[in-house]
């Protein structure tokens, strides 16, 4: 019976608390001080949606083999790539091989359900064995937008299977409906709204009653029957009504985490479920509705594995890697909101050289470097000629991953006069453990949490953006290993 | 079997542009400066020079690629002339290439040129350029000089327990030491001293180098005539000025990608250094070397070539650097023309502007306030690149 092998989550570390946006930018719209409660998740400047999936897929897959994974789902409204499949570079950068089905899921904030719905339905056919499914969103509003305000950045995941499940796919149902609530054209960069109140009570009071009863009546199991109703609503006051208006416990609705996140678009939903199977028991009957251009509902029974499973950081690690975010013109600066001069360094045309990526992808995509058979020595960027003095093997070199390796740094530096939107640049080199060396740029930190010796992982980010092509370039940074609460 | 250089070639005669930001001047205009100063020391005329090397590093601020550039701006009847590149050894590598061109005897006297226009860029410190090429521009950090040396700071201190407050005060020697030496020269970029506390409160650039350990940036030529010691000796009363060694040393990936090299020194610098040693017949560099001009791309750079270059014991080079060891009138003064710190870095010209230098107090020519005394070798270090993949040259020069 196909159903969750394992699961993760992403959240970024920084956090904007509501209230320094309202300062900020109150001004223009003095009525978001209704919604200038708790703090919001925002992705780092050198994060995007790519990104934030790429990394609730590692988490996911922590200490998971990935050599059965013949599938990868990417669900999100903010792709950077149009033409260029994004769940592909996902797969290389999870370095998943070629043998993999792989599609992008766009288009309303339901494609994050959407996805698992086809992932589930797609292993249950017997014709794939395991998919990997990703959902993220970073969207934008407008600065000083009652978007701005509730709007999260965040990643989930779901290895999708028929072995070793921990949450049995039960069924699903879907309602798709051209009700335009929010919305972005192809060159829209941030979201549109219709009228609060006709969002509220023709959309939600309509479409979430709706979904969950042809559920209900498709699987004969009544609303309570199920341990947790997990669904998207943007609104806390809709959130409300809606749950007195379908008779739950309110104890059985899980927690929205729009005072920790924020409404992170296609992978609330998927993040809603991922903290709710953090905490779920066996036996638990799991309901998640998603909402936008529509509703997907899902039913899923939580399996006596659930207690062996969870290895990674999940919602509730990574919620508690948290730094606040106090300047709301760096926040606006990260997401490309306000221009800045990064001097004249920052202009450097970098052309970046498609046949070059294709030869490097393992490289460039999976931080994938070689060993020597000879004399063991992992090396980065991989190499023909081995670089160990006493061996010199030419072409005794085997694929060697980097990327799923600790390392300690070797020498670092903070750089005031590299370009940069996040100054100091940081960088030096780093020592993998098991050897092998790079250098590379620090993210997700201060010069101060620098030291020599210092143990770091590594994270797949944005290393640039060519602004003259729109080309988003990925690479690999180390990001230093801090104690979290 | 091979001799080496060694007493094999002679330099004839020097020249070098004023150093600085010459918004007034092309790279054309500090060629024809510093070639005729070298022409003039020379006593020889144009036509007599039968080959040239020409080294400039950057090409899209500066002339260009080729030898073109050197030969159409001194108008060279149709001789051969050979563009060097070799990252901040430029200059050092033209140098080797002439003086390689007369040791074997296919030409009499030939020239070495290096130039550099860094002030087109629009901004300091040199330009982003795509050195070690495409997919490093893709993948590798936005580094500059001062972050990637900065980093040998970082690593020097961890390696040797040394308390950042402690190196950044003698780093702080190290520029002071180059700005009183530069402030007494007349064709250095900056001109006047500094103290060690305006060195250690200044901005920082790259932790922990602040914006005195890093060197100047300008623009500047300088050139040597190269010929055999016996035709040196017919034409000239004074010297010889022979070329005792010239070694390069380049990275072989080990230091940047296997797991033996510290961070906490420069590995080309080590070996340049003793295959230069061995070539000029040197068994005891720390007591038989006269006077330094070494990279000092930045202080940090400096202070650890003291040690790469056995000048000073493997950890001790700031016991040597507060004791005045390398001051004008300590033991080996190191970059009594200032250095790169106070002459910039053009970078084809640098190699040939420390050859300038050490020729010059060879042959006693400078006031007795900038002279070193009683000089018999004095050695040049290049380091273009970065500290863990690099391009290395040393030269030793002497009477």
């Amino acid at each position: 019976m196909a159903g969750i092998v394992s699961f993760g989550a992403y959240v970024p570390r920084y956090r904007l608390k509501r209230m320094t946006i309202f300062q900020a930018m109150g001004w223009i719209n003095p009525t978001t001080i209704m919604l200038a409660q708790g703090e919001k998740a925002v992705a780092n400047s050198d994060e995007d949606s790519l990104t934030l999936a790429a990394a609730a897929g590692i988490d996911c897959l922590a200490g998971m083999d990935r050599s059965a994974i013949d599938g990868l789902f990417f669900a999100s409204t903010t792709m950077p790539y149009l033409e260029r499949q994004n769940a592909g570079i996902i797969a290389q950068a999870l370095n998943l091989g070629e043998n993999v089905r792989s599609a992008d899921f766009s288009g309303a904030l339901k494609a994050g359900t959407s996805a698992l719905i086809s992932a589930l339905e797609g292993v249950g056919s017997g014709n794939v064995k395991q998919i990997l499914v990703l959902a993220s969103d970073s969207r934008l509003g407008r600065m000083g937008s009652p978007q701005e305000m509730i709007f999260g950045d965040a990643g989930a995941a779901f290895l999708i299977g028929d072995k070793e499940v921990i949450a049995e796919f039960k069924g699903s149902y879907s309602l798709t409906c051209d009700f335009v609530d929010h919305y972005r054209g192809s060159k829209t960069t941030f979201d549109r709204q219709w009228e609060d109140r006709w969002i509220r009570d023709l959309g939600f009071d309509e479409f979430v009653p709706k979904v969950i009863a042809g559920l209900l009546t498709r699987y004969q199991v009544k609303l309570n029957d199920f341990s947790k109703i997990i669904f998207q609503c943007s609104y806390d006051s809709e959130r409300k009504n809606l749950v007195k208006m379908l008779k739950v416990d309110p104890a059985k609705v899980q927690d929205p985490l729009h005072g920790s996140i924020g409404e992170t678009g296609t992978a609330h939903a998927p993040l809603m479920l991922a903290k709710a199977l953090e905490e779920a028991n066996p036996g638990d009957k799991l309901l998640v509705v998603s909402f936008g251009s529509g509703c997907d509902a899902l039913y899923f029974e939580v399996t006596d594995r659930i207690a062996q499973k969870n290895r990674g950081m999940g919602v509730q690690g990574y919620l508690a890697n948290r730094a606040e975010l106090t300047s709301y013109p760096k926040y606006a600066v990260f997401r490309g909101m306000l221009p800045v001069d990064i001097g004249l360094r920052g202009e450097a045309d970098l052309l970046t050289r498609w046949s070059l990526v294709w030869r490097k992808r393992k490289a460039v995509l999976g931080l994938v470097g070689s060993r020597c058979k000879r004399c063991g020595s992992p090396q980065f960027p991989p190499q023909r000629v081995c670089v160990n003095p006493d061996c010199g093997a030419i072409d005794k070199m085997e694929d060697y991953t980097f990327a799923d390796k600790k390392g300690r740094i070797l020498s670092y530096t903070g750089d005031m006069l590299a370009a940069s939107y996040d100054p100091p640049e940081l960088y030096g080199n780093v020592e993998f453990a098991g050897g092998g060396r790079y250098m590379c740029n620090f993210t997700d930190c201060t010069l101060d949490d620098l030291k020599v010796g210092a143990p770091v992982t590594f994270s797949f980010r944005r290393k640039y953006y060519d602004e003259k092509r729109d080309i988003h370039g990925y690479f690999w940074k180390a990001v230093p290993q801090k104690e979290v609460a | 079997m091979a001799t080496g250089i060694r007493d094999k070639v002679a330099i004839l005669g020097m020249g070098c542009s004023k150093f600085g930001e010459r918004w007034e001047s092309s790279a054309e205009d500090l060629i024809i400066e510093s070639f005729q100063e070298a022409l003039a020391d020379a006593g020889i005329e144009k036509k007599e020079i039968q080959a040239a090397w020409f080294g400039t590093h950057i090409d899209e601020v500066n002339v260009g690629k080729s030898g073109v550039p050197l030969s159409t701006t001194l108008k060279f009847p149709f001789i051969p002339v050979t563009r060097t590149e070799n990252f901040c050894a430029t200059g050092t590598e033209a140098f080797r290439g002439a003086c390689y061109a007369v040791a074997a005897g296919v030409y009499d006297i030939c020239l070495a040129l290096g130039v550099e226009k860094l002030k087109d860029t629009g901004y300091g410190g040199l330009p982003a350029t795509a050195a070690f090429g495409q997919m490093q521009a893709m993948i590798g950090p936005n580094a500059t000089a001062p972050g990637l040396f900065a980093q040998l700071a970082t690593g020097y201190f961890a390696k040797y327990g040394v308390d950042p407050a402690l190196g950044k005060k003698a780093l702080a020697h190290i520029s002071a030491k180059s700005h009183a030496n530069g402030a007494l020269n007349p064709k250095a970029h900056l001109r006047r001293p500094v103290s060690e506390e305006q060195i250690i409160h200044a901005p920082m650039i790259a932790y922990p180098l602040g914006l005195f350990d890093c060197c100047g940036v300008s623009d500047g030529a300088a050139a040597a005539i190269v010929t055999t010691p016996e035709i040196a000796r017919s034409l000239k009363k004074q010297g010889p000025v022979l070329v005792k060694a010239l070694a390069i040393c380049v990275s072989s990936g080990e230091e940047a990608m296997f797991n033996n090299w510290d961070g906490a020194h420069l590995e080309t610098t080590v070996r340049a250094g003793q295959m230069a040693f061995k070539e000029a017949g040197i068994k005891n560099p720390r007591e038989e070397i006269s006077m330094m001009e070494v990279h000092d791309c930045f202080s940090i750079t400096e202070l650890t070539v003291y040690e790469d270059l056995q000048i000073s014991p493997r950890g001790k080079a700031i016991d040597d650097t507060m004791d005045g060891f390398f001051d004008l009138k300590g033991k080996i003064p190191c970059q009594p023309d200032g250095g790169l710190k106070c002459f910039g870095h053009p970078i084809g010209a640098s190699g040939l502007r420390m050859l300038y230098e050490m020729y010059s107090q060879l042959l006693e020519r400078w006031p007795e306030e900038r002279r070193v005394k009683n000089p018999r070798f004095g050695l040049t270090h290049n380091l273009g690149g970065i500290p863990s993949t690099n391009v290395c040259s040393v030269a030793v020069i002497g009477r």
